[in-house]
């Protein structure tokens, strides 16, 4: 089957890959890329779990077909920390004990980091909203949102 | 301060650190069943029948083994024949329902599987493997199951628990009893008796990660296994029944878990990715789709629970009678058994029957739930001690403390209960704000409560002294919700080092002593316990080691603090580091081994208050406010048993409030996806308050009870409970959704 060569940035780096038409950008990262940060919990677009930012939106990886990503600018979970330095988010939900099983919280950091990228100050029902998209099993959400709250805070330096 | 039962004075045990595997999780490091890539991997796929209920009338996968990419195609006749081999009946369950041989049972049955080079073409290929089916009438449900002349999932299935045993084989596997006093007496000396029927529907334990297994075969019969589940030596014992091995052959490496509630204690994929990987002499994955999920594991039952209770108007419970019958799915083993006896276990009743039937349907077979069996039972005698509470005009706290079970009270299913913490959990909720907070227009407040008996079981543990000093703890429990972090907490505990000197890891089932499933809220009483007892060992050869160092008796010595230290000070004090570098001269390397069958579980209990706002025009129910309280015993991990808690709460408002399996005629499910199977989300819900009790177990060396499970019983009838203070209707049937409820109201005003 005839493969396409795409060309994207993923995590700062310019990252070139084969794909098939029809191959999801999910597993084009897991299997090609080799990033399997993101993950697969439903592939319908209804868990969050395979939450990448793509052009800083953040998308559900596992309804976009790679070959939309030509040219675009991808950040997953494995790009969130600075060289070793863990981003605020990571650090909050390491801290916070936001995950229990974790396997939901790549995508919870990405969407979390999507809505402090857009507003800094979210108030408790704007994160609820904001991460309504995610599914956790295991926490209740309780220490994700209070995580997230926490790094906002963090991050305005308060 | 003093040292108290309140205040041990540990250093550790209580502490919220960061957990061990967490760094892996927050960058996407940590490998999970379908993140392992291994060279020349192939991709599998498993088909599955699309009828409840049909006889195999043959397989042909020659079209599909003709196709481009496909390596293999495997079928029940790959795997030997447990019945003909005379087996027990059990394990012919397990093996049957991995791969199903004569009939399929229900719509997502395996039958077949195929290897491919990629995922398109094993989709491909098992879209190609031809299967001729006769279709069978079905049951679904323990009302057409248990109907006069239904038709039948196993023609010889007697009912067992029936004296004299019936003559006709039927659904029902099993029945139990459990009996004490004199019902009619007891009804007699009510002055309320209320009765009611209550029904719930199978919901799935939601795991946001699919199964998923990886195998690697080599040719001399031995093979490795890497798998998503909750315990590798289970996983190991049912591959190697399944595929007709000896265990020891197979190689299980506990992959990160990402959720299980029970749901992945049960084999699905190993034995087949093994037996592909034999037949195409390569590696297999095999992971399934979120539909397969929700069509061929878990669930858990949906049931059918008559419950008729008395009360004096003293509050006192004078008889209680309880019938239930639990779908167990395609083969027997539903969870009535727990339920019989977990159902009125909270309270002290002189008279009861606790009557249940165990009934196979043509659905998944049902799978382990946190605190199997249990929540749907509390649902109803919960209710329907609020009802009564409501007509004697008595305090939902105070008539659960007027008959609350307490140390030394004969539970209902038998043993006398040693130190429990009930009582705590009760006045936990009285004295907290929420008790009292005020409520506005169409809300309501519900009180519930809950008992698990929590698991013990087989657990083994390695500590090993590094050279430096620092330690690695090994244990074979899969880490579900942060165990690593409470075996590390006690290991610093008794070793007397830093908590960040200790790596606690999961092996594999080559490399640690066997362990049962993380499974009975069990991991932190069980394999803590063999972790302590492993430590213990390590503390007594550093004291020997230090006694021979300064020639002295052993009884010289003492632990403490990390330090060897001579009873009367008259040596400089030996550290960890310092005994670990001079090993080599002192009996060469410090590590030891400890293993143990449970010693002693200790019941768990939770009471939750929940507050609800039912909109009467569209029939929404809000949790509004929500509080739980739970004795842990011991919260060696305090930010790990809230988690327990949160979790298990919520998992029970998605149950109340929206989850539910719906099938049409034909038996097939109508709503395999989280679009149309909801699971609550972060907007569903506001932050879920929690009072951890610590009633210490005895039977521990820190008085762990185990904290996984028991937080899930109470909601649906705490939820249930406060609809009915908001709006003044009982709710009966499960989920109490929007539908559900305006139908309810427009009863009520009819
Ligand atoms: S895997 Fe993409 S949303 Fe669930
Ligand atoms: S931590 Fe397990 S699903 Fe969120």
């Amino acid at each position: 089957m005839a493969r396409t060569h795409i060309t994207a940035v993923v995590n700062g780096d310019e990252t070139e890959f084969l794909a098939e038409d029809g191959t999801s950008l999910l597993n084009a990262l897991r299997d090609e890329v080799g990033l399997t940060g993101a993950k697969e919990g439903c592939g319908t677009g209804d868990c969050g779990a395979c939450s990448v930012m793509i052009d800083e939106k953040v998308t559900t990886s596992c309804l976009v077909f790679a070959p939309e990503v030509q040219g675009a600018t991808i950040l997953t979970v494995e790009g969130l920390a600075d060289s070793g330095e863990l981003h605020p988010l990571q650090q909050c939900f390491l801290e916070g004990a936001a995950l229990q099983c974790g396997i939901c919280t790549p995508g919870f950091l990405i969407a979390a980091k999507a809505l402090l990228d857009k507003n800094p100050d979210p108030t408790e029902t704007e994160i609820r909203y904001a991460l309504a998209g995610n599914l956790c099993r295991c926490t209740g959400y309780d220490k994700i949102v209070r995580a997230v709250q926490e790094a906002a805070r963090e991050m305005r330096g308060q | 301060m003093a040292i108290t039962e309140e205040n041990p004075g540990y250093k550790w045990v209580g502490t919220r650190p960061i957990r061990p595997d967490g760094l892996e999780k927050v960058t996407g490091k940590a490998q999970f069943g379908a993140d392992l890539m291994l060279p020349g991997m192939l991709f599998g796929k498993v088909v599955r029948s699309p009828h409840a209920h049909a006889r195999i009338v043959s397989i042909d996968t020659t079209a599909a083994e003709a196709m481009v990419g496909v390596k293999a195609v495997i079928t029940g006749s790959d795997f030997p024949d447990l019945a003909a081999n005379g087996a027990h009946a059990s394990d012919i369950d397990v093996a049957n329902n991995a791969i199903a041989r004569e009939k399929v049972l229900y719509e997502g049955h395996v039958v077949a599987a195929v290897a491919a080079t990629t995922r398109d073409q094993a989709e491909a290929a098992a879209k190609a493997v031809e299967v001729t089916y006769e279709i069978l009438p079905h049951v679904l449900t323990v009302d057409e199951a248990m109907a006069e002349g239904a038709p039948l999932l196993h023609e010889g299935m007697i009912t067992k628990g029936v004296d004299p045993a019936p003559e006709e084989p039927s659904n029902v596997a099993s029945k139990i009893l459990h009996e004490r006093g004199d019902l009619d007496q007891g009804f007699g000396e009510a002055d309320v008796v209320v009765e009611r029927e209550f029904t719930t529907k199978p919901v799935h334990q939601g795991y946001i990660e699919p199964h998923a297994a990886v195998a690697d075969a080599n040719s001399d019969g031995r093979a490795h296994i890497w798998c998503s589940s909750q315990g590798h030596f289970q996983m190991r014992a049912y591959s190697a029944t399944v595929l007709g091995v000896s265990p020891g052959t197979l190689k299980v490496t506990a992959a990160e878990i990402g959720g299980g509630f029970g749901g992945k204690t049960v084999i699905y994929l190993e034995p087949l990715a093994v037996r592909l990987s034999q037949r195409a002499g390569r590696p297999v994955k095999l992971v399934m789709d979120r539909d397969e999920v929700f069509r061929a594991t878990g669930p858990t039952s949906g049931t059918r629970i008559r419950v008729k209770m008395g009360v004096s108007q003293d509050g006192k419970i004078t008889a209680a009678e309880v019938w239930m019958a639990y779908e167990a799915g395609a083969y027997s083993g539903s969870p009535v058994g727990a339920a019989g006896m977990t159902a009125i276990a909270c309270y002290d009743i002189p008279n009861f029957v606790v009557e249940g039937y165990d009934v196979v349907c043509n659905k998944p077979r049902v799978a382990a739930y946190r605190a199997p069996g249990a929540p749907m039972a509390a649902f109803a005698v919960e209710s329907v001690l609020d009802d009564l509470a409501r007509d004697i005009g008595m305090d939902p706290i105070d008539i659960r403390l007027a008959n609350a079970a307490v140390e030394g009270t004969q539970a209902s299913y038998g043993p006398k209960f040693p130190r429990i913490g009930f009582v705590e959990t009760l006045e936990a909720i009285k004295d907290h704000p929420n008790y009292t907070a005020d409520l506005g227009p169409n809300q309501g407040r519900g009180v519930a409560a809950g008992f698990w008996f929590n698991a013990g079981m087989m657990s083994s543990a390695t500590v090993h002294i590094n050279e430096n000093g620092t330690a690695t703890v090994v244990t074979g429990s899969p880490d579900i919700g942060g165990s690593r972090q409470s075996m590390a907490l006690m290991a610093a505990e008794e070793l007397g080092i830093p908590y960040e000197s200790i790596k606690a890891v999961v092996a594999d089932t080559e490399t640690v002593g066997f362990n049962d499933v993380t499974g009975g809220s069990r991991v932190t009483l069980a394999t803590g316990a063999a972790v302590v007892d492993a430590c213990r060992l390590i503390v007594e050869d550093l004291r020997a080691r230090a006694a021979k160092t300064w020639d002295v008796e052993v009884d010289q010595v003492e632990w403490v603090d990390g330090q060897a230290q001579h009873v009367d000070g008259s040596q400089p004090p030996l550290s960890l580091s310092d005994l670990a570098a001079k090993s080599g001269r002192t009996g060469g390397p410090i590590s030891a081994n400890a293993s143990l069958n449970s010693r002693g579980v200790g019941a768990g209990f939770s009471t939750q208050l929940c507050d609800v706002e039912v909109d009467p025009e569209t029939g929404v129910t809000r949790v509004v406010r929500y509080l739980t309280a739970q004795d842990a015993g011991r919260a060696i991990s305090p930010d790990y048993v809230e988690g327990q808690m949160q979790g298990g709460v919520v998992q029970g408002i998605g149950w109340a409030l929206n989850e539910e399996y719906i099938h049409d005629q034909d038996g097939v499910m109508e709503n395999p996806s989280f679009l149309d199977y909801r699971i609550p989300v972060a907007s569903d819900l506001p932050m879920i308050d929690c009072a951890i009790v610590e009633v210490p177990n005895p039977a521990h060396p820190y008085g762990v009870r185990g904290v996984g499970e028991v937080g899930i019983v109470p909601p649906m009838a705490a939820v249930g409970n406060a609809i009915n203070d908001a709006i003044d209707v009982r709710m009966t049937d499960l989920p109490m959704s929007p539908v559900r409820i305006l139908e309810a109201l427009t009863e009520q005003s009819d």
